[in-house]
């Protein structure tokens, strides 16, 4: 099979109504080689996204990194505001008073790190986005409700118009359709 | 057990967490329906106006204080703080037991909590709201609140981090950006079913601008999954800091009754209390009238009846280390203060709040209390006004009588006390009518988590992979299989 893209088409859709369906599915799919392979669900289900090959995100890793930098940041915006910017002499307090600023600096991980959990998400998961190819799928509409739905897309090598609907079909999807872009 | 566990033989003795008869279609239609349906139910808009009136009268009065400042509240030296403090602690409490239901619950893998969580997280949002604007106006001067956040300036001030109200402003300020994103990140799978139910076109593009797109991809949902957990475990330490911070207000200064070192388990203690009889007194009535009986089931009711116990026993450990403090510590001035506070011009205020706070929710020993929703709804009454109570003890009654008698006042709150205080409980719950009316007040992707056929059998998918089970439509489990 050549590499060459269908003109005008995104993938093909598998719909599937059992959530053992689809993982058994997206299993079989992988098996046979598809790499580009998108999977929908109602709901988080773990086997599914590992089925098709996705294992590990870099959120945490995101969350990290920003809760260090709020803490860091959070420590030496007390500490150059109390002992450059505006040196106040509290009670003969020292002017870097570490345990009084220990409150505000776990404020700012704990600030920064959520932040970065909810943007980082949607970053990572190209979100907010209006326009998407799978939502012309007739009953699309079910992927939020109670229909799991299984996308081969067409830039997958091993892709094919005719080779991968007769495959999808043959996994006991319920409907095939094509994706338009 | 354990090993029954793993033979799949052990069947759980407890009543399902979701009702009988409800699959992923009825749950997304149930929920959506409220949100979706055409006019308003009349008790909603009832209900709606007279809480509305509240809130007008909140809008009134801080009108009133602005213009002619705090002095039309009854605190004056040496009771500098009175209500205002006092509603703050009581609505930040109130706010806690969201956190708590929807962070460590999730963490802890209490499944029941997914149908409460929602609610519960909306009510810690406006309860916060409530709670911010005592303070805010408190300063006398609202305007310059600004000056509470480290921004650059002409005058080249600074604000004092050393100072635990400035510790407050950052934990209540956090608080509240956290539970907001909690929240909405919890609601984004729930617009997007929303958007695909909807049948008018306007809720389409609402419903769809709020979802921003969430098509369920697997992809998108385990980093979704990573970063609700990471929120959770965040939102776990940031609940407890909160109301430790609060109490350091209190704490670090040196007023009898007030300097103790047990303030900040104590007062997250009492805040899960206080909010987990909140969670109840909105519940219950919600839950009736909208029948989500369903959803909000009677294990629900009595595992918060639990936590209630539990907590309330802490916080009458608290009570009773406090009388022991002040006898131990062989202060005078702690000696009398404790005197004064049961014994005092104020003291049946401290027998109230041992009657609402410790005595009364016993009750709840009894199975049959902890089945019966009018006797929980009252002993929810009674919990919220003693934890306002518990507020005032500490706070007025350290002040109005400290160390010089000269200096002694009895405080007295004025008419703005009350229409500010009843204002912001008009306000809160014009805000919950709004979330029911408005935003599906039951998380549906969640609640769809539950279901018997939501579990991926592994077995099932072997066979279906091998070719050995009929592809397509698996019959759906019974409850209770």
């Amino acid at each position: 099979m050549t590499t060459q893209e269908e003109p005008g088409l995104y993938g093909m859709m598998a719909e599937f109504d059992d959530p053992n369906a689809v993982v058994a599915a997206a299993r079989r799919t992988y098996e046979a080689g598809y790499r580009k392979i998108n999977a929908y669900s109602p709901y988080p289900i773990e086997e599914l996204s590992e089925a098709i090959g996705y294992r590990r995100n870099y959120v945490s890793l995101t969350v990290l990194l920003f809760g260090l930098v709020g803490g860091l940041g959070g420590f030496a915006l007390q500490a150059w505001t109390s002992a450059i910017a505006y040196p106040l002499n509290v009670g003969g307090r020292p002017l870097i008073s570490t345990p009084s600023f220990i409150p505000i600096t776990f404020e700012c991980v704990v600030l920064l790190a959520a932040l970065s959990a909810f943007v980082g998400m949607l970053a990572m998961n190209r979100l907010p986005q209006p326009y998407h190819p799978v939502f012309n799928v007739p009953g699309f509409n079910r992927a939020s409700q109670d229909r799991f739905f299984i996308c081969v897309k067409a830039d997958d090598p091993n892709f094919s118009a005719t080779g991968t609907r007769a495959f999808l079909e043959g996994l006991g999807a319920k409907e095939v359709s094509d994706v338009e872009k | 057990m354990a090993d029954a566990v793993k033979n799949q033989d052990y069947v759980d003795p407890r009543p399902p967490v979701v009702g009988p008869g409800l699959d992923f279609r009825s749950i997304t239609q149930k929920i959506a329906d409220i949100v979706l349906m055409r006019g308003f139910k009349k008790g909603w808009v009832f209900g709606f106006a007279i809480v509305f009136l509240g809130s007008i009268m909140l809008f009134n009065t801080i009108a009133y204080l602005v213009l002619k400042g705090v002095g039309i509240w009854g605190n004056n030296i040496p009771v500098g703080w009175a209500f205002d403090i006092i509603n703050f602690v009581w609505w930040i409490g109130i706010g806690h037991a969201g956190t708590l239901i929807s962070a460590i619950l999730l963490l802890l893998r209490q499944s029941w909590r997914n149908s409460i969580n929602r609610f519960a997280e909306a009510m810690t949002l406006f309860a916060v709201a409530c709670a911010g604007m005592f303070p805010a106006l408190h300063t006398g001067r609202p305007w310059v609140d600004y000056w509470l956040f480290p921004i650059p300036n002409t005058m080249q001030m600074w604000p004092n981090f050393r100072s635990p109200l400035m510790w407050d402003v950052f934990a209540v300020t956090t608080y509240f950006t956290v539970s907001l994103l909690f929240w909405f990140m919890g609601l984004i799978p729930d617009f997007a079913s929303l958007r695909d139910t909807a049948k008018k076109k306007w809720q389409k593009i609402l419903f769809g601008i709020l979802a921003m797109g969430w098509r369920g991809d697997a992809k998108h949902w385990h980093r979704y999954e990573t970063a609700y957990l990471l929120l959770a475990g965040l939102s776990t330490p940031l609940v407890l800091s909160v109301h430790s911070v609060v109490s350091f207000d209190f704490a670090t200064g040196i007023v009898p009754g007030w300097h103790t070192t047990i303030f900040p388990p104590y007062f997250v203690a009492g805040a899960i209390y206080a909010g987990f009889a909140m969670v109840l007194t909105l519940a219950i009535p919600v839950r009736k009238y909208y029948h989500l009986e369903d959803f909000i089931t009677l294990r629900h009711i009595r595992n918060c009846c639990k936590v209630m116990l539990a907590t309330g026993l802490i916080v009458a450990y608290g009570y009773l280390m406090e009388q022991f403090f002040s006898w131990y510590s062989s202060s005078t001035y702690e000696m009398f203060m404790m005197k004064n506070r049961m014994f005092g011009p104020y003291g049946y205020m401290y027998w109230i709040l041992i009657l609402c706070n410790i005595l009364i929710p016993q009750l709840l020993w009894w199975k049959k209390m902890r089945d019966n929703l009018a006797v929980i709804f009252i002993i929810c009454m009674f919990i919220n006004v003693g934890m306002w109570l518990e507020r005032f003890v500490i706070i007025v009654m350290s002040l109005n009588r400290d160390f010089t008698p000269s200096a002694w006042y009895m405080y007295r709150p004025t008419i703005f006390d009350f229409t500010m205080f009843f204002g912001t409980v008009g306000f809160f719950l014009t805000c919950m009518f709004l979330f029911i009316r408005f935003v599906p007040m039951i998380p549906i992707f969640e609640m769809k988590t539950l279901l018997p056929e939501a579990q991926v059998d592994e077995k099932k998918v072997e066979d279906l992979e091998n070719g050995k089970a009929p592809v397509g439509a698996t019959p759906l489990p019974q409850f209770g299989d």
